[in-house]
């Protein structure tokens, strides 16, 4: 077996040298909104214990929920849904093989940004 | 295999070799989520800021509330799963294990609370 010390082993370069692409800020934005919606989710909890407790526990968390912190909580909270499921729609996709060409991913990037944006909006008129 | 440093080689450290049941299990949740989340978005989001009695008649009905169960059942368990892989990239040693601990109680906490106020809004 050769032997071989820490000093001459490669390193592989690290995240900070990479320019920023659409591929890995769309990777890390998974990431986030996924972690990210556990406020939301948490609310939402609050939200259906507080309607089974009271009347006034509801109004309450309700009033929260809907008062402009609020809004402007579940509002990033539903962008954060309607992305992280389309991101990981691309995952799926990704997993069965398909659009691994860079410029198939960079589309597929365009769409989950645009695609959550939309989503989202569409989401508020409808709602 | 000249890579591997004296230390490693006597530790047997090396690639896992399991791992892909986590993987897999996202996987199965992440499609279940793909059909629930946007039933939820729609059967939820009309009813966030209506007054009490109109919530409790609606998540009495069946479907809203079976599809308001799924979802935090099946998204916290996904959660669970994801956030495990986001502690494990960013922190290390005792901290690791305690976060992971905690984020798992904290995962089926919240769906249990969740379920049990839909069930009880729901009979």
């Amino acid at each position: 077996m050769a032997d071989s010390t820490p000093g001459k082993r490669p390193l592989s370069p690290h995240l900070t040298i990479y320019r920023p692409q659409l591929t890995s800020v769309t990777s890390i934005l998974t990431r986030i909104t996924g972690n990210a919606l556990l406020v939301g989710a948490l609310l939402v909890v609050a939200w259906f214990l507080a309607a089974s407790v009271s009347p006034a526990a509801f109004g309450a968390v309700d009033g929260l929920m809907t008062g402009w912190a609020g809004d402007l909580v579940m509002l990033l909270s539903l962008w954060a849904l309607w992305y992280h499921a389309l991101a990981g729609l691309r995952h799926l996709i990704w997993d069965a093989g398909f659009g691994l060409e860079l410029e198939t991913a960079e589309r597929l990037g365009w769409g989950v940004i645009i695609g959550s944006v939309l989503l989202t909006i569409l989401t508020l008129a409808i709602i | 295999m000249s890579f591997l440093t004296a230390y490693k080689r006597a530790a047997g450290a090396g690639s896992a070799r399991r791992g892909a049941d986590r993987h897999w299990a996202q996987t199965v949740s992440s499609a279940g989520l793909l059909v629930l989340v946007p039933l939820f978005v729609f059967t939820f989001g009309p009813m966030l800021g209506r007054p009490h009695e109109e919530v409790v008649a609606y998540y009495a009905r069946p479907f809203p509330a079976i599809v308001a169960v799924l979802t935090l059942l099946v998204g916290f368990l996904h959660f669970r799963n994801g956030v495990r892989v986001l502690i494990e990239d960013y922190v290390q040693g005792l901290a690791r294990e305690v976060a992971i601990i905690v984020m798992a109680w904290l995962s089926y906490a919240a769906a249990a609370t969740g379920i049990f106020a839909i069930a009880r809004l729901a009979l």
